[in-house]
């Protein structure tokens, strides 16, 4: 029991973890049909990546390793409050959140 | 210990993952992500970068999905309605994800040199530094310009969701309307 | 030769003259055009006389006729693909020296004549280019080396013929008959198409001199692919020389102003058949099947075209098939290997059928255009000197001695009467065309000139001395045109020199071969001339017969053959039969085949059928752009997914794990 308790994490099972975290976010963004809940599974997959960058930073000792995702935080933020104000002024024009309801786009 | 506090958190992670996806009021997804978040951040200590830590609870989970949050209250969003779907979606979409998710998964696994997470094992081994010390020593010498076009950037982000999210009619007009709502 | 003598510029003057007066001609004062339009042939008709006194030994830079064939070769090459090497060459010898002199001579003769006759024409500088690029073409057609230069120069005389005939071009019947003489030229010019590609399949060269060469080193060159050469020749030679039965375009190409009618219509262009089969006549003569289909297609022509003109009314169709008839004749001359006689009758025919309608033209435009004979009469007193010319010109072609056409007639008659089995056939053809020749040229005389005035009071147009001066030196030149051949060595005891043409033949020699007339003698001669004289004294006393006097012969005559008048004056009804059996056949075809199945059915549905599928195409991918988000996410994810999967997977190994997999299943 003491050496289960003991023993390491392989590197693999944060890059694992990380995969299944970018794939249910890719999910996310295929099924739900509010677009608020459509740019969260984004975040989910941009933080499924900034975990396999802190991952490998560790495995290789390398600090731009990380200072890549203080970096991804800090353009997260910005494309964060940007598209949240896209999704207003949608709200505003369409009155509706509903994802298939906007297809202004289509030919 | 490190295992222990691994399956926990991981666990979090998922749990909130797979509830993000089931829930249909996006406030519930908004608190599931900000769990997804907190643990992520635990994890991050677990690597050894405890300053990212600090900022993914700070700027993550106290200012990111506070936005969400308010944004959600702001257009008061409610439940999602069963709408036509589209069964690309499902029929195209389904298997690519399970494809990226096998492809990767392959090379993870079948990848070599990958080896064990250490706890408390650093960036460095040597004593006396710490986490934050080599990350500034990097950041402010060698990566001076970025950090500060990374500023300008979310200036420019700034004035941008501001105008995009204004009415046409003044700086004051979307308090007035949104408070007549 | 000691000189050279630029024979490229001989046709090159005439060409200059043509741009000159084609693209500036309408902005310049009327003198210049003239003087342009006159000085090209006049320079061209002296280079020609510079070379041939030089070659008689004459002039500056004597030479002597040994010294022929004289080639210039254009030192840029032409067509050099493989193994066809064609060049543009220039080459003069005896044969084309003399008809080179008859184009340039004629020629100037009749540019002078039309600067009086179109002088109040309103396309006056037109007509003398194309005058001049047609003289530019038969100069290039004549002087031609190979047989390919030859086709560019046949060629271009039949665009500068259908040029002049539609010259009056807002003419309906003008431009009709233009298009038809090209059109049916051009069914002769596949003939002679398709004996060039034989010529180069059989002998890899279309260079006259090689060919001869080539057909005199091998004796196994004996009919079969020669013949049929030569018949793809004579096919083109019978569309640009007017015989059976590519002859329609002649008498239609009267429409053209009477000069053209003179140059290109009698002396020249339908000349260049005759000089093509003399120019070819090794090939000619190594196919005596050929030969006889030459002979019997003259003969032929010759005597259906005489009968014809019997009963036409219109002076210039009178001598339109008149000219048919005498083409006949030199092909008659070209089938039975006399080919220095035949050259001997184009020159002579040149001479007296240009004065003929050159005087015509005198008449026509002197009366105010009408061109009827019924409507004509009694002008000998009002045109005497034009009276005078055309009787010479009657008398010529009628083959009276000493007059030009007798002696190229004769000797004509004389080698078709010695020629192998059908000679004496031929010959009593050739008799039978003279005696309607001559009845009909006297009738024309009669008609047109003597009796009472038939016509109307027209204003009379005196005739100025543009028009007066060429006229008279084609009367003399058919006076002594005929003379060129007389031997007057021997004296009087050797008078048979006298009246056949063995100096010409001799001096032709070299060119065309010897004069295979074999097995005659002095008196057989003499007795065939008689004939010939006798023949055409018959005519003329029958036409004295009817038309001098006021006697109702011809209306009797007529009256008597009631079915045989009207197919003489229908011209037998060949037009008409063309018309049903070709040209309807291809309208139909045009119409109904072209027009609406290809046309119609297959090109527009064809492009119906593109934008159809164009636009099929695009309402499926149409429905591929949405607007919808959520199917537009999931192609994304399935081109990551496909992205990744092209970098990931080691693609040559599963291929070949693969393979080896179905190979080993298919193996068992």
């Amino acid at each position: 029991m003491s050496s289960f308790l003991t023993q390491e994490v392989p590197i693999s099972w944060y890059l694992l973890l990380s995969a299944v975290l970018f794939s249910l976010g890719v999910i996310g963004f295929l099924i739900k049909r509010n677009l608020i809940t459509v740019f969260m599974s984004i975040e989910l997959m941009l933080n499924a990546v900034n975990l396999s960058f802190v991952t490998f930073a560790h495995q290789w000792h390398a600090v731009k390793g990380q200072i890549f995702v203080f970096f991804v935080m800090m353009v997260v933020a910005a494309e964060a409050a940007v598209g949240l104000a896209i999704i207003i002024a949608v709200f505003r024009a369409r009155a509706t959140l509903a994802v298939d309801r906007i297809d202004l786009m289509k030919l | 210990m490190h295992l222990i506090l691994f399956f926990v958190f991981a666990g979090f992670c998922l749990a909130g993952a797979i509830n993000l996806l089931l829930q249909s009021h996006p406030i519930n997804s908004a608190l599931s992500l900000i769990v997804v978040m907190t643990s992520l951040a635990v994890l991050y200590l677990l690597l050894g970068a405890e300053f990212l830590a600090a900022a993914q609870v700070i700027v993550y989970a106290g200012a990111i999905m506070v936005l969400f949050t308010f944004v959600v209250m702001l257009l008061n969003a409610g439940r999602e309605e069963r709408t036509l779907g589209s069964r690309t979606a499902r029929s195209v979409g389904f298997p690519a994800v399970v494809a990226i998710l096998a492809v990767i998964a392959t090379v993870i696994l079948k990848a070599q040199g990958l080896g064990v997470a250490t706890l408390g094992e650093g960036l460095t081994n040597a004593k006396g530094s710490t986490n934050i010390e080599v990350l500034s020593g990097v950041l402010f010498h060698e990566l001076l310009l970025p950090f500060e076009v990374t500023s300008i950037l979310i200036l420019i982000a700034i004035l941008g969701a501001v105008a995009l999210a204004s009415r046409g009619d003044g700086p004051h007009g979307s308090r007035e309307r949104m408070g007549g709502e | 030769m000691s000189a050279p003598l630029h024979l490229w510029l001989i046709p090159l003057l005439p060409f200059a003259g043509f741009l000159l007066n084609g693209i500036l001609g309408r902005r310049l004062p009327k003198w210049i055009v003239t003087a342009v339009a006159l000085l090209a042939p006049a320079a061209a008709f002296g280079l020609v006389l510079n070379a041939a006194l030089g070659l008689f030994g004459i002039g500056p830079a004597p030479g002597s006729f040994s010294s022929l064939p004289y080639v210039e070769t254009c030192p840029l090459p032409w067509i050099d693909i493989g193994a066809l090497h064609v060049d543009f060459s220039f080459v003069l010898d005896q044969l084309s020296l003399v008809m080179l002199l008859v184009v340039t001579g004629v020629g100037f003769l009749i540019h002078v004549y039309s600067v009086g006759y179109m002088s109040h024409e309103e396309g006056y500088a037109r007509y003398f280019s194309y005058l001049n690029l047609f003289l530019f073409f038969m100069t290039v057609l004549v002087l031609a080396g190979n047989a390919l230069v030859m086709f560019v120069g046949w060629e271009g005389v039949g665009l500068a013929s259908y040029l002049l005939i539609g010259f009056w071009f807002r003419k309906t019947s003008a431009a009709d008959a233009g298009k038809k003489a090209f059109i049916v030229n051009r069914i002769g010019d596949f003939g002679f198409l398709i004996g060039m590609f034989l010529l180069l399949a059989n002998f890899g060269t279309l260079t006259f001199t090689e060919i001869a060469t080539k057909l005199g080193q091998d004796p196994g060159w004996q009919g079969g692919v020669v013949t049929v050469i030569a018949l793809c020749l004579l096919l083109g030679a019978t569309g640009k020389s007017a015989q059976l039965p590519l002859y329609v375009w002649l008498p239609d190409a009267m429409e053209g102003p009477t000069p053209v009618s003179a140059l290109i219509h009698a002396a020249t262009m339908v000349t260049a058949g005759v000089y093509m089969i003399a120019r070819t006549h090794v090939l000619f003569d190594h196919s005596p099947f050929a030969l006889s289909v030459v002979a019997i297609v003259g003969a032929a022509t010759a005597l259906f075209a005489a009968t014809i003109g019997l009963v036409q009314n219109d002076i210039k169709r009178v001598l339109a098939y008149s000219t048919i008839s005498q083409l006949g004749y030199m092909f008659l001359g070209c089938g039975v290997a006399a080919y220095s006689a035949a050259i001997f009758h184009l020159v002579t025919h040149a001479f007296f059928k240009a004065l003929l309608f050159l005087a015509a033209g005198s008449v026509i435009h002197a009366i105010g255009g009408e061109q009827d004979l019924r409507r004509m009469g009694g002008l000998w007193k009002r045109m005497p000197f034009t009276f005078a010319v055309t009787t010479v010109g009657v008398l010529a072609i009628a083959g009276f001695p000493p007059f030009a056409g007798f002696f190229s007639k004769d000797a004509i008659l004389y080698a078709a009467y010695l020629h192998g089995a059908n000679g004496k056939a031929l010959w009593f053809v050739g008799v039978v065309t003279a005696l309607l020749t001559s009845f009909y040229m006297f009738r024309l005389w009669y008609l047109a000139f003597l009796g009472k005035p038939r016509g109307e009071d027209a204003p009379h147009h005196a005739t100025p001395w543009s028009m007066l001066g060429p006229l008279v030196i084609l009367a003399l030149l058919s006076i002594c045109g005929g003379w060129i051949g007389i031997e007057p060595s021997g004296g009087l005891s050797n008078w048979t020199n006298w009246i056949n043409m063995e100096r010409f033949s001799g001096f032709l020699a070299p060119a065309v071969g010897a004069n295979a007339a074999e097995g005659g003698s002095a008196g057989l001669e003499l007795i065939l001339s008689g004939a010939a004289v006798g023949v055409a004294l018959l005519g003329w006393l029958v036409a004295h017969l009817f038309y001098r006097q006021k006697s109702r012969l011809p209306a009797q005559a007529a009256a008597a053959l009631p079915g045989g008048y009207k197919l003489l004056a229908n011209k037998y009804y060949v037009d008409e039969f063309y018309g049903a059996a070709v040209v309807k056949p291809l309208l139909a075809i045009s119409t109904y085949l072209l027009g609406w199945v290809v046309d119609k059915a297959l090109l527009g549905g064809a492009a119906w059928l593109l934008g159809g599928v164009a636009t099929f195409a695009g309402a499926l991918l149409q429905r591929w752009q949405s607007g919808n988000i959520r199917s537009y996410a999931a192609w994304l994810a399935a081109g990551a997914a496909a992205v990744l999967l092209f970098l990931v997977v080691p693609w040559p190994d599963v291929l070949a794990s693969l393979s080896a997999i179905h190979l080993g299943a298919a193996g068992h």
